[in-house]
């Protein structure tokens, strides 16, 4: 605690030599610049983002709408993989750049082996409907569910672990609660609280926002353990501190001591663990879709992509491929975005 | 050290009961019904002497009180009858905890499937800590080079990409495409021979890979955190500074300290072996734990999935305490007295 003091004196002092005031966030986001990978990460990041809200707008085509003449369309980069000269015979004047300029030509030319067209830009499903249209449809569910579990597992974590932190008679039984849950074998209760709650939620609440708020609240109950445990031991260090004491010195009550003094200070380890937790989250969304215990099929979140196109393996491997890169190149991203964060809001690396 | 063991194991028992009552709250008293998967034109009456056959005519507390009966007593007893060859009571007629839908003791499933899974996914683990130990001290003694750098980053993707995206593409490309190994994990399979062990190899490479590459991941991390913590500490330059060879100082003190920590993540890691990756284990058809827990589950099986996930807890709340204890073991500097 001494070395972080210092380092954040030390950090100071050269804030004044350089005559510029800077504040902690301008420090934070300056550190956080200089992480390659994070950087990186949040361009990644904020395209699929923008791609899954905004992309709907220019690729209009409905996510559900069954084109069954154009059924397992492959997708445009299929072009490469075929060399005019061998793959085709009396190729004429065809070449692989026709396969882009008239994609139907091609298709009749090659007999149907090049079955592309960019009405379908990446390709269709074994019922003919359009690949990138369900990838953004899938990413709004998942990111949706990715968010806002986290956010329910972050404020359940910070609340239990502030007030065992904070208030001495609560810290052993909310102790003893999180040991508890963190004893508990996750993906197997998952499992079972999504088969044994489903057909209840989807009766009350509609076949899709049934099955989203069983999904969120599942993961986000499950979830909370790490950021409590985090949370609680720093509120144990900050509340001895001298601006604490100072407060209450002054007559300033509990709620207002928690909420001014002591929450602003465990806040960067909270936004880690959020970024972290949605990573996570996304792909425990992804895996209780793979599992069949997710979203149903005409409501595909990307892991409810991926199960399905892994039938049609061999005939068309991309519809695997596109939503397993969407989901480990958005966790990718958002793990980098992690680690920058985490160091950037580390006042010992900060400024070196 | 003794005195904290004997207190944890009594500590141990309240919380594996607590466990225990809200696995089992949480499936019997969720909405839902066993026999509603059971065709509709079955009459009213037949249906309720099923759901009476199944033990769900008695009252809540009294199936708790069952089948921690059956669990606690009578399990236990009938595997010191297997393991000794003696009868102790009336054994013919005492209950074990029995599936629904195969109508056989849970813990002999459990033993039947157990073998796949310890085969799979405790090679992938021997597989992951072979390759992470070497690569985390490498990565720490060379930090920021190019060697480290690239080790992040492949941590990096072990970490992002889920199972059941690795374990898809390395089907779609060592089986689809190069016809290397099988995708489908044959469990009926007997190594007899040299080339039935060699089948076996073959079978298990794919599994084996995508779950360590995970496992590599998460240990490379502690092992390479742990050792940078380490070589930074007054002790190396001591030893450097009294002439022994930087061989010595890495591998004998660095080395030997930065294992503490590391020792521990494994053995916490444990539970997770018995668990079975229930995702790997349906990507690739291994017939194992995890693939009985997913069967029990769509079949609406509660004896199967109650003992099966309490299980788990029992393996998991173990090894927190078998982690705590080696800590304590290992480290003469942590007093748990």
């Amino acid at each position: 605690m001494t070395e972080q003091v210092t380092a954040r004196a030390v950090a100071g002092g050269e804030a004044a030599e350089m005559g510029a005031h800077r504040s902690l966030w301008r420090d934070v986001w300056l550190q956080y610049r200089t992480h390659t990978g994070a950087v990186v990460g949040t361009f990644v990041f904020l395209f699929i983002v923008l791609g899954v809200i905004i992309g709907p707008f220019f690729h209009t085509t409905d996510p559900t709408y069954i084109d069954y003449r154009a059924k397992n369309t492959l997708h445009m980069f299929s072009c490469f993989y075929f060399s005019v000269p061998e793959a085709v015979e009396n190729a004429g004047a065809w070449t692989t750049w026709s396969c882009f300029t008239d994609p139907a030509g091609f298709a009749e030319l090659t007999a149907k082996r090049v079955k592309v067209s960019w009405t379908h830009p990446l390709g269709t499903d074994n019922y003919g409907r359009d690949t990138l249209a369900q990838l953004m449809a899938g990413g709004r569910v998942s990111l949706a569910v990715g968010v806002t579990a986290m956010a329910l597992s972050i404020v359940l974590g910070a609340l239990i672990g502030v007030l065992s932190g904070f208030f001495r008679w609560l810290d052993g039984p909310l102790m003893r609660l999180t040991d508890l849950f963190l004893a508990l074998p996750i993906l197997p209760l998952l499992l079972v609280m999504i088969m044994l709650f489903r057909e209840t939620l989807r009766a009350a609440f509609g076949p899709e926002e049934g099955i989203f708020i069983l999904v969120v609240s599942a993961i986000g109950i499950t979830s909370w353990m790490q950021t409590a445990r985090i949370v609680r031991g720093d509120v144990l260090s900050i509340k001895e501190r001298e601006f604490v004491l100072a407060a209450r010195s002054i007559g300033t009550r509990q709620h207002r001591i928690i909420g001014r003094h002591i929450f602003p200070n465990v806040l960067s380890p909270v936004m880690v663990s959020a970024t972290l937790g949605l990573a996570s989250a996304i792909i425990t969304e992804s895996a209780l879709s793979f599992l069949g215990l997710g979203f149903p099929s005409d409501f595909p979140t990307w892991g409810r992509l991926l199960i399905d196109g892994r039938d049609f393996m061999d005939i068309t491997p991309s519809r695997v491929i596109w939503p397993g890169l969407a989901i480990s190149l958005t966790v990718l991203s958002v793990n980098y975005m992690g680690d920058g964060l985490r160091d950037a809001l580390d006042p010992r690396i900060r400024g070196r | 050290m003794f005195r904290y063991t004997i207190r944890r194991l009594l500590f141990a028992i309240p919380t594996l009961l607590v466990i225990s009552f809200i696995i089992f709250a949480l499936l019997d008293l969720a909405p839902g019904d066993p026999t509603s998967q059971l065709p509709i034109n079955i009459p009213a009456e037949v249906r309720q002497k099923i759901r009476e056959a199944l033990g769900l005519g008695e009252p809540f507390y009294v199936r708790y009180g069952l089948w921690m009966q059956q669990f606690f007593v009578n399990e236990p007893l009938n595997i010191l009858e297997q393991w000794f060859g003696v009868t102790i009571g009336d054994s013919e007629n005492r209950l074990r905890v029995l599936s629904w839908s195969t109508r056989s003791p849970v813990v002999d499933l459990i033993v039947e499937r157990m073998p796949q899974t310890l085969w799979v996914v405790g090679m992938a683990y021997v597989v992951g800590i072979a390759i992470a130990l070497p690569v985390g001290v490498i990565s720490a003694y060379r930090q920021y080079s190019i060697f480290d750098q690239a080790g992040t980053f492949i941590t990096m993707i072990g970490f992002s990409i889920p199972p059941f995206f690795s374990g898809v593409l390395v089907i779609v490309i060592f089986s689809v495409n190069l016809g290397w190994f099988p995708s489908i994990y044959d469990t009926t399979h007997v190594v007899t021979d040299w080339d039935s062990f060699l089948k076996q190899i073959n079978q298990m490479i794919l599994p084996v890979m995508v779950l360590a590459l995970q496992i590599t991941a998460q240990l490379t991390r502690f092992m390479r955190a742990s050792m940078l913590d380490n070589l930074n500490q007054d002790y190396v330059r001591t030893a450097r500074a009294k002439g022994m060879s930087e061989q010595a100082v890495v591998l004998l003190h660095v080395l030997r300290n930065s294992m503490i920590p590391v020792i521990t993540v494994i053995a916490l890691a444990v539970p997770s072996i018995f668990g079975g990756a229930i995702i790997t284990e349906q990507i690739f058809k291994v017939n194992g734990i995890g693939a009985l827990l997913i069967g029990g589950i769509e079949a609406g099986d509660l004896p199967l999935v109650q003992t099966l996930t309490f299980i788990f807890a029992v393996l998991i709340v173990l090894f927190n305490l078998v982690a705590d204890i080696l800590y304590g073991i290992l480290d003469p500097r942590i007093r748990y007295d």
